[in-house]
């Protein structure tokens, strides 16, 4: 079985178009929609990669990682946090709650997939 | 005559603001020191030539002596030098509003018109930044082109995909693309909605004020008894959260006129010298609804101008009925001294003190206020005060010495005011800060 990657992202078409790319790229992708109970989500898999939206129904993204980094299964998991909030503070925001990258949509296909993989190898 | 009396004060701020004596003063126009004196402390009046040979060795026009200039205006220019890093001879202001008043007033009025479109900017930036609408549409947006670029990309792709996968990503390319088209026509029906846009871009509080003004702050079809306080808010034709707040001043104006009848209260005021105190007793009354009606005056009936303001408890001003020589700014921070302010430390106590506006011509007020029970008191909760305060022309001019108070810290000259929040910007002026 493939390495992990769980996708927090409430945007069906993105989800499709991340989960094939990033399961032919060797990963095994886990989605989820919701915000108010991805905390459940993650501490249930765990993954080896988290990607997360921050503007999710339920729960900010920023909630989210801030409790997925003061936990004792997930703190160390590797976030990258990927939003169509791209201003300067949200960045600033997600780097000191502990995320270990930031990338706004729209994304490129392929930044997404060798960022993951960046953060797999980190 | 307050005019005619501050005269005196205006040659003493101009001798002392050149550093010299009122000896030498006094012999160059072939007068007594003593008559000089006099003079400065308004208890001589003087014209002709003598008030001319004082503004020759004063070095200013006689009219800037005898008429001193609009203080309305005086405040406008000295906030609009203040505003900016520039070197500015503010002490200066009040001669160039006595020698050229037209200027003078259009530097005011462009000050005026920079406050309004600042304040406009603050309001759409605040709009573009937390407007949820604005915020979901953009959202919407940066999704719907964030999904067609992934599936495009992987459609032209090095790699080969079966065609079932191709399907679907053109059919989530197209589907993405209609929402796309529908959210980016919602946000340009949005961005371009310029009467939406103006209206909104004072605060609600502001736009009721201004209609106020237009009516001279008296609603004179709520003077009858069965008056309908809503047929007031139909015909202001103002929108969104201002028609709230109008609805509100309305019933409470027609709740004030029910209390206090305009005919005996035109009378009353006449006979007790517009003192809400007096009003008070005299009608049995709370002072807050006397004040208030004091405020709602009909203009051109030879009432005093009479200006009110009021606050919630953490000093935001709610409502600005603006007098000549009463300007209170709404942002920025308000001079605390303002008894509309030190009420809220005494509630249900009246307040009544002379004041008096910085400036060579220096304004003298006389202000009532009092803080009170916005809404009745529940158990156990706490009380929401709100504070009301006159303000009325101070022909008195009781002999104690009246309260300082300025507009703003910054362009305030009181350099050792305890009660200054930040330093002043006035030119040749020091400022402490606490």
């Amino acid at each position: 079985m493939g390495k992990r990657v769980l996708l927090i992202e409430d945007e069906p078409n993105i989800i499709e178009a991340l989960s094939f790319i990033l399961s032919r790229d060797g990963w095994t992708v886990h989605t989820h929609e919701d915000g108010a109970t991805a905390m459940e989500k993650v501490i249930a898999l765990p993954p080896d990669v988290i990607i997360l939206d921050v503007m999710l129904p339920g729960r900010s993204g920023f909630d989210i990682l801030r409790d997925l980094r003061g936990h004792e299964v997930t703190k160390a998991i590797p976030v990258m946090m990927l939003t169509a909030r791209g201003q300067e503070k949200d960045r600033d925001l997600a780097i000191r709650l502990g995320a270990n990258h930031f990338m706004t949509k729209p994304f490129s296909n392929s930044d997404v997939r060798d960022y993951v993989r960046n953060l797999m190898e980190a | 005559m307050p005019t005619q009396r501050l005269v005196g004060s205006r040659i003493r701020e101009k001798r002392l603001d050149l550093g010299l004596k009122q000896a030498a003063v006094a012999e160059t126009v072939n007068i007594s020191p003593s008559y000089l004196n006099l003079i400065e402390h308004n208890r001589r009046r003087i014209g002709g030539k003598l008030i001319a040979d004082l503004a020759r060795v004063l070095k200013v026009d006689v009219a800037l002596l005898t008429e001193g200039a609009d203080v309305a205006v005086l405040d406008k220019m000295r906030g609009a030098a203040a505003s900016l890093d520039i070197d500015v001879e503010i002490n200066r202001s009040e001669e160039l509003a006595a020698r050229y008043p037209g200027w003078s007033g259009l530097i005011a009025s462009q000050a005026r018109r920079i406050e309004a479109l600042e304040e406009q900017v603050r309001v759409l930036t605040d709009r573009m930044a937390y407007d949820p609408q604005l915020s979901g549409s953009l959202h919407e947006v940066i999704s719907a082109v964030s999904a067609i670029r992934s599936s495009a990309s992987i459609l032209v792709g090095p790699e080969e995909l079966d065609q079932d996968w191709q399907r679907r990503f053109h059919t989530n390319i197209h589907n993405d693309s209609v929402r796309l088209a529908e959210s980016s026509e919602a946000l340009i029906n949005y961005l371009e909605a310029p009467d939406a846009a103006i209206e909104h871009a004072s605060s609600p509080f502001e736009q009721v004020e201004t209609y106020l003004s237009s009516v001279g702050f008296h609603l004179a079809a709520l003077e009858s008894r069965d008056a309908d306080p809503r047929q007031v808010v139909v015909q202001a034709g103002l929108g969104g959260a201002a028609t709230k707040l109008l609805a509100a001043v309305a019933n409470r104006y027609a709740s004030d006129a029910k209390l206090l009848p305009l005919k005996a209260f035109e009378d009353a005021c006449r006979t007790t010298g517009y003192d809400p105190l007096a009003l008070a007793e005299r009608f049995e009354v709370p002072m807050t609804p006397v004040m208030r009606r004091l405020a709602q005056l009909p203009p051109g009936a030879d009432h005093p101008p009479i200006g009110l303001a009021t606050c919630d408890a953490a000093g935001a001003l709610t409502f600005i009925k603006p007098v000549p020589g009463f300007s209170i700014p709404r942002f920025g921070g308000a001079c605390p001294l303002w008894p509309l302010f030190g009420a809220l430390s005494r509630p249900f106590q009246p307040i009544r003190l002379d004041v008096v506006l910085p400036g060579a011509n220096p304004t003298r007020l006389l202000c009532y206020a009092m803080a009170e029970a916005k809404v009745p008191a529940k158990l156990n909760a706490s009380l929401v005060l709100q504070s009301t305060m006159i303000v009325l022309p101070d022909t008195a001019q009781s002999e104690g010495i009246p309260l300082s108070v300025g507009v703003s810290c910054r362009i305030c000259p009181h350099a050792d005011c305890t009660s200054r929040r930040e330093p002043a910007m006035m030119t040749g002026q020091s400022a402490s800060v606490l």
